[in-house]
């Protein structure tokens, strides 16, 4: 399990040089389309994801719970979660997480944090009204795996960085558009070498600006699936007992509520994906670009074990 | 010259290898202390809860006089035992004592019913379960710990330094298990298999 860890964080200082050599690259699109010269795009495009990551690291928690209206619960307030979360929080041998509960009626839960001495561990009400303790025991240690892995701190920055980057291409692809595709482009008329290389470049500035919204996707969604699989092994060794998460799965498949608070932003950070609509056939399009493995595969998974 | 210069490099490698194996063999071994501290604490935690929950079912059922006894002199043994294994036995003893008081509780509808002996039931639930998980991680660092002690060439570091071989927290099969207290979890489940 450490060497586990170990892994995810090289994997982590990875996805992070590659976040920021995206954003850096979006940048320099945006740089020598608009501003007639890339180093200056680079330059203010790391600088920005540079200030993302490193507040995202510290204050991401905070916003993911409170762009999800997560209110902390005290013991008094929820004795049976407090119970669950601290003694799985025992059993992976980590500080107890924060816990909260988000108003929502559709069963789900996601962990947040930077390590696992700041973690939080938020669960929707439905998810509280609808699962007996061995099923909330499953969910929680599902979650208590993400927090010891330190996949925590990759949702929530990745997603942060890239999100950035997407939010800046589609602010000056709209703009672009809006001033009729002439806003400051160099006058590079003059023909030759000069003019060509100018050209090139402007088509893959373009090129880029298209693809950095599903680029972006991409790498968010690379970062998520894979990890699910995991955290459900995990979680499992942790209770050991796998029913309890089969039961809380299927109970989460057959829930009739969507969630009202569907984000992309947020979407990978939660236990099941929340923009599923109930009782929906999963079609190949839409496993390419889900955050989240279909329910189904991750309970036949389960009853492998 | 060179085979000075060889015979000091060996010597500086074996040194800093026997500064890591002796590093990580004090890591396992907090480890294995701070998994038992955490044990401890839930015990405690269990200890504390006993007098509560017989206050409370006395309440409504004064007559069970022998399962009080049992209970509360169960408890005292606990909390005077010493070692891992004398410990072990002793908790199962509270923890069967415990799951009479429980099902005696059954007969009583105005207890069951009752807000505090609810709270208590929770409480004692979450403890039992921190009791286990406690147990599973504590088990599983003592593992590590004792594999490292006894497999080679680590050994040697750990005979040299007196680093001991703990003994496992094992409660036996017939008593594993918290007591079964929440109606929700009706399937008997065990939540730990060390």
């Amino acid at each position: 399990m450490h060497e586990q860890i170990a892994a995810n964080k090289r994997k982590t200082v990875l996805l992070f040089v590659l976040a920021i050599a995206f954003t850096g690259l979006v940048g320099f699109a945006i740089g020598f389309l608009f501003f007639n010269g890339g180093v200056a795009g680079v330059v203010i495009a790391v600088a920005l994801a540079a200030i993302l990551s490193i507040s995202s690291y510290f204050a991401g928690d905070r916003l993911v719970l409170a762009s999800t209206r997560a209110r902390e619960v005290t013991p008094q307030e929820e004795p049976r979660l407090h119970n669950v979360v601290e003694g799985l929080a025992i059993a992976a041998g980590i500080p107890k997480p924060r816990v909260y509960v988000v108003p929502e009626q559709a069963p789900n839960a996601f962990a947040t944090g930077r390590n696992p001495e700041h973690s939080s561990v938020a669960v929707t009400q439905g998810l509280l009204d609808i699962m007996n303790r061995v099923e909330l025991e499953g969910v929680i240690g599902h979650e208590m795996s993400h927090v010891l892995d330190r996949d925590i701190l990759i949702g929530t920055v990745v997603a942060t960085v890239v999100g950035a980057a997407v939010l800046m291409s589609e602010f000056f692809m709209r703009s672009w558009f809006w001033s009729g595709g002439r806003m400051g482009r160099r006058d590079g008329g003059g023909g030759g070498d000069a003019g060509l290389v100018a050209l090139v470049l402007f088509a893959v500035g373009i090129v880029l600006l298209i693809i950095a919204p599903i680029a972006g996707q991409l790498i968010k969604l690379s970062v998520s699936r894979n990890r699910e699989y995991l955290a459900d092994a995990q979680g499992v060794l942790l209770t050991r007992y796998p029913p309890g998460l089969i039961a809380a799965l299927e109970k989460i498949r057959d829930a009739p509520h969507a969630m009202r608070a569907a984000n992309n932003a947020t979407a990978h950070l939660w236990l099941d994906q929340p923009s599923r609509v109930p009782g929906d056939e999963t079609s190949t399009m839409e496993k390419l670009f889900s955050t989240h493995p279909p329910i189904q595969d991750r309970i036949d998974r389960l009853r492998e074990m | 010259m060179l085979a000075v210069w060889i015979v000091v490099g060996v010597v500086v490698l074996l040194g800093l290898w026997a500064v890591y194996a002796y590093n990580r063999l004090v890591t396992y071994r907090n480890r294995a202390e701070e998994g038992w501290s955490q044990i401890d604490v839930q015990l405690r935690r269990r200890y504390d809860l006993i007098p509560n929950l017989v206050e409370t079912v006395k309440g409504y059922a004064a007559h069970e006089r022998e399962l009080f006894e049992e209970v509360a002199q169960a408890r005292s043994a606990a909390i005077g035992a010493t070692g891992a294994a004398e410990q072990a036995s002793a908790e199962n003893a509270i923890t069967s004592g415990l799951r009479k008081l429980l099902a005696v509780a059954e007969n009583y509808p105005d207890l069951k019913a009752s807000e505090n002996f609810l709270a208590l039931q929770e409480e004692l639930t979450g403890t039992e379960s921190k009791i286990a998980y406690a147990r599973q991680y504590y088990n599983e660092q003592v593992r590590l710990l004792n594999t490292r002690i006894q497999s080679f060439p680590s050994s040697a570091i750990a005979g040299a330094f007196h680093f001991e071989r703990r003994e496992f927290f094992d409660i036996e099969d017939a008593a594993r298990g918290p007591v079964q207290v929440d109606l929700g979890r009706g399937d008997g489940r065990t939540p730990t298999g060390s």
